[in-house]
């Protein structure tokens, strides 16, 4: 029996469960991913937005600008990726810029520090690489950048140092109400909880039907990035994003705070909830868009391409945050589309307080664990680097050569609160793999490590998620059987 | 500490240029490789084939490596492996990190850069689709199964028809893994002929010349992708997809030369090459750094890379001795029709003792070919080729009085004509 079951650990479920873990009560999150940050978290814009965008009075519109001045403190603290950059909402034309009078005065109302709309040269004289077609844009100050990963990471790492569990690979499949408290029938057996929190991302609707009707609906939305080399990350310092147009959102051009260039996304509905497969259309849009506002992207140093879903609600546009109506101990949070990612932190503070305000009955803690995600070796000054060489030779042995990342640091991730378990959970944690050679060189070499520190075989370890093994066994064991 | 010449990187390139700088008389020479032994990517090259230029018989590439890890042994080289090389910068200071000396800053009178390349990869090329593992460079699998041992899939189909795929189609199969198809987007093979027949032709592996993938399916692992013919302009054309039922993906789609180094010292870059542009002597446009082998231009024999590498090493050791190239005028070496490249890109034709070695690759794949040398518009030399193609590398020798020639004008221009053949 635990206090709170938090169901999903992306960004949303890592947060909530890291404030929970303040009080003096027994948590557990469950994610039926192999790692943490296994969905929506992990494949976004990376984006703090302002909080200009959603309605004023919206659930939206308040986590969004409490989360944005959250954030720089919590990554201070975490140790997380983050740089308020800034960011320019860009037009081309005197409609567009209506629109741009339009979010100035929702961003007045939503409490938005700082917007001012400029000239499309005052635009240009911050951001030398916009288009000369741009007329005006909107600034805004407090627009950032973060490491989604990282972030998810370090929420759900630091709810684990401060007592709360986690169990991945768990799949919830039933939940029955039973007396004042919630038997919930997973993959991995059953979990009694007092209360229990829908953070399932795209499935939280089918989360919410396990114990009441309906009262909203999830529909995916696909977004397609491309990801440009570091050669790239300088292109433009801020944030650019696009007016809506009739054929769309508009894409984004923005650094990302390891240093490349990300544009994107699409947008595109999907049923498929595990569809993040990526187009030639999708990818063509990203191109000819990003182009549009920053016509020198050069798309010939992109490193990867990937896409992710928005959990979107097709009832309404608003996320939807509060107790299931029937059910004073079931919390849904859902339908965290964007500005998720930056509304996390404040949604994570007001779900531990409706839960107090709604009989979880736990002290504060008298003491808190908080410790920083190591800061990459690449990061260090050469004394830092020759020092820690001297404690522990694997730092000075490179693994992965794009991103300078050491055996060092790949072996003490595989030491934290949540280790990973696949070389996509590596280059998460660590970087390696990220860069241009997209794991080509270290691939082997991460597999070897890791899988010496796990103490498993290195087939066992898969890409990323659980059974995308990239090795089907030994030269010489018959692993190549013609039959197949 | 002090070296006369500091070699970057291990393989074949940097073997050769410290055993050449040593030869030249440099007293301290120095090869510092971040892999863990030397030999560089001719390791995991466990087919033969090396040599036939450079030693006149058929060498595996660990073999190949061999006779250069023995003959910089003899040179009394300095060896520093398992270190990663992180700066040079053009006062010819070098950074390195080891487990062993964590961070130092080496200084030396010339550097020579041989990093070497990477393969372009799945994002490089943005293939649509799903991305579920089984999709892995064909030097990756190289390295999985020849050096680490593991088999990487059953059912594969390759995408890029480069040397590295085409060795892999007949490693795979001869692993018994069943190799469907060869697919390649260009109208013309990437690789040379002599893999083309060996490697695919000789086990009845399909090759599909202009065609790409344009959809990978799977969820954990791949389980399909589909393949389209494209135009001219590489757009695939609708109508005719056929899908493969396969749990693996080779990607041999070029290779990209390594040289995030060179750019981070300041020196200049050839666009069209992806590396450093360099003089007569691989010297590039930073005094007393010079750069040879895959680092500077993709090759397609590692004997190139180790006749190039020579040169670096010995002009490497004749900047360290206080040795300066002749004052003179220089001319530029003009790709010109039908040509995409060439290296060298400058030449000091004062430096040029007898004749210089110009590498170069043309843009078409061309039957009765002439190659020619050309000053003011005028061919000054004209070399017949029975046929040319972008995966071949061609090289002619410019005699040093055709060179004193351009210097008066500045440049000078090879170029190629022939009649178009495909395949």
């Amino acid at each position: 029996m635990v206090d709170v079951l938090v169901i999903g650990c992306g960004v949303v479920g890592a947060g909530i469960a890291c404030e929970l873990a303040r009080l003096d009560a027994s948590v557990l999150v469950v994610d039926g991913e192999n790692d943490v940050c296994g969905q929506t978290s992990k494949a976004n814009s990376a984006i703090v937005h302002a909080g200009y965008d959603p309605q004023p009075g919206s659930l939206m519109a308040r986590y969004n600008v409490l989360g944005n001045s959250l954030m720089p403190g919590l990554c201070e603290r975490l140790g997380v990726g983050y740089a308020a950059n800034g960011s320019l909402v860009v037009a081309f034309s005197a409609q567009e810029r209506d629109h741009l009078q339009t979010l100035l005065a929702r961003g007045g109302q939503n409490g938005v520090p700082g917007l001012r709309i400029l000239t499309g040269d005052e635009a240009r004289g911050l951001e030398p690489a916009l288009s000369p077609d741009v007329r005006w844009a909107l600034y805004a100050p407090t627009g950032g950048i973060v490491d989604p990963w990282a972030l998810t990471i370090a929420l759900a790492e630091t709810a684990v140092r401060n007592g709360a569990k986690i169990r991945l690979d768990t799949l919830v499949r039933a939940i029955a109400p039973q007396g004042d408290c919630y038997a919930v029938d997973t993959s991995k057996g059953q979990v009694e909880a007092h209360f229990v929190v829908n953070a399932a991302g795209v499935y939280a609707d089918a989360v919410h039907a396990m114990v009441a009707p309906p009262t909203f609906a999830i529909a995916p939305v696909k977004g397609e990035y491309l990801l440009l080399d570091k050669a790239q990350g300088t292109l433009v310092h801020r944030t650019v994003f696009q007016c809506p147009t009739a054929a769309g959102k508009g894409v984004l051009v923005a650094p990302t705070v390891h240093g490349n260039l990300i544009t994107g996304p699409t947008a595109e509905a999907v049923t498929d909830r595990e569809d993040v497969s990526t187009t030639a259309r999708g990818m063509a849009s990203v191109r000819a868009l990003a182009a549009k506002s920053v016509p020198g992207v050069d798309f010939r140093a992109t490193i990867r391409s990937f896409a992710g879903l928005r959990a979107n609600n097709a009832r309404a546009h608003d996320f939807v945050v509060g107790f299931v109506p029937g059910h004073p101990r079931f919390l849904d949070v859902a339908a965290i589309q964007s500005p998720g990612l930056t509304s996390a932190p404040a949604i994570a503070r007001d779900v531990a307080g409706m839960l107090q305000a709604h009989g979880l009955n736990a002290p504060a803690k008298s003491v808190w664990i908080e410790e920083p995600l190591p800061t990459p070796f690449r990061r260090l000054s050469a004394q830092e680097q020759h020092a820690l060489v001297a404690r522990d030779a694997r730092y000075g042995r490179v693994i992965c050569r794009c991103e300078s990342v050491t055996e060092g640091e790949i072996a003490a991730a595989a030491r934290r609160p949540i280790p990973p378990r696949s070389l996509d959970g590596v280059k998460r944690r660590c970087g390696a793999g990220m860069g241009r050679c997209q794991g080509g060189f270290c691939g082997p070499r991460v597999l070897d490590i890791l899988a010496g520190e796990l103490g498993c075989d290195p087939l066992e370890i898969p890409q990323d998620k659980a059974d995308s093994r990239q090795l089907i066994g030994r030269v010489g064991e018959g692993a190549w059987a013609r039959d197949v | 500490m002090m070296y006369d010449v500091i070699v970057v990187g291990g393989g074949p390139a940097g073997l050769a240029a410290a055993c050449a700088a040593r030869r030249q008389g440099a007293a301290r020479v120095l090869v510092a490789e971040r892999d863990g032994e030397l030999g560089g990517i001719l390791n995991q090259c466990i087919h033969s084939g090396f040599g036939l230029h450079y030693f006149q018989e058929e060498l595996t590439g660990p073999e190949y490596a061999r006779r250069f890890i023995e003959k910089l042994r003899e040179s009394g080289a300095d060896v520093m492996t398992d270190t990663m090389v992180t700066a040079v910068t053009r006062d010819l200071r070098v950074s390195v990190l080891s487990p062993r000396d964590g961070v130092q800053t080496l200084s030396a009178g010339a550097v020579v850069l041989t990093m070497g390349c990477r393969e372009r990869t799945r994002g490089a090329i943005a293939i649509p689709g799903a991305r579920p593992a089984g999709v892995l460079t064909a030097g990756a699998a190289q390295k999985y199964i020849n050096v680490e041992g593991y088999a990487v899939g059953r059912r594969v189909i390759i995408l890029g028809s480069g040397d590295i795929g085409l060795i892999m189609a007949r490693r795979l199969t001869l692993e018994g893994a069943r190799v469907l198809a060869c697919v390649e987007a260009q109208p013309q093979p990437g690789g040379l002929a002599r893999n083309i027949a060996q490697c695919l032709r000789d086990y009845d592996i399909p090759l599909y010349l202009s065609h790409t993938i344009t959809d990978i399916r799977g969820r954990r692992r791949v389980e399909g992708v589909t393949v389209s013919r494209v135009d001219a302009h590489m757009r695939p054309i609708p109508g005719g997809e056929m899908d493969f039922a396969c749990d693996t993906v080779l990607l041999s789609v070029g290779l990209i030369p390594e040289n995030e180094l060179t750019q981070a010292a300041g020196i200049p870059m050839d666009e069209r090459t992806r590396g450093a542009w360099v003089y007569e002597d691989m010297q590039t446009g930073a005094p007393g750094i010079f750069a040879a082998g895959n680092a500077l231009h993709v090759h397609d024999f590692v004997d190139f890379v180790t006749e190039e590498s020579t040169r670096a090493g010995e002009a490497a050791a004749r900047y360290a001795a206080g040795e300066r190239p002749p004052d003179g005028r220089q001319i530029t070496v003009c790709a010109g029709d039908g040509v995409a490249y060439t290296v060298p890109q400058r030449v000091r034709p004062d430096n040029v003792p007898r004749a210089a070695d110009v590498f170069f690759r043309v843009r078409r794949p061309l039957r009765d070919a002439r190659i020619q040398i050309c000053v003011a518009g005028e061919a000054a030399h004209t070399h017949r080729r029975a046929r040319v193609a972008p995966a071949e590398m061609e090289r002619v020798p410019v005699p040093r009085a055709t060179l004193q020639r351009a210097a008066a004008i500045g440049e000078l221009t090879i170029r190629v004509e022939g009649e178009e053949a495909h395949g």
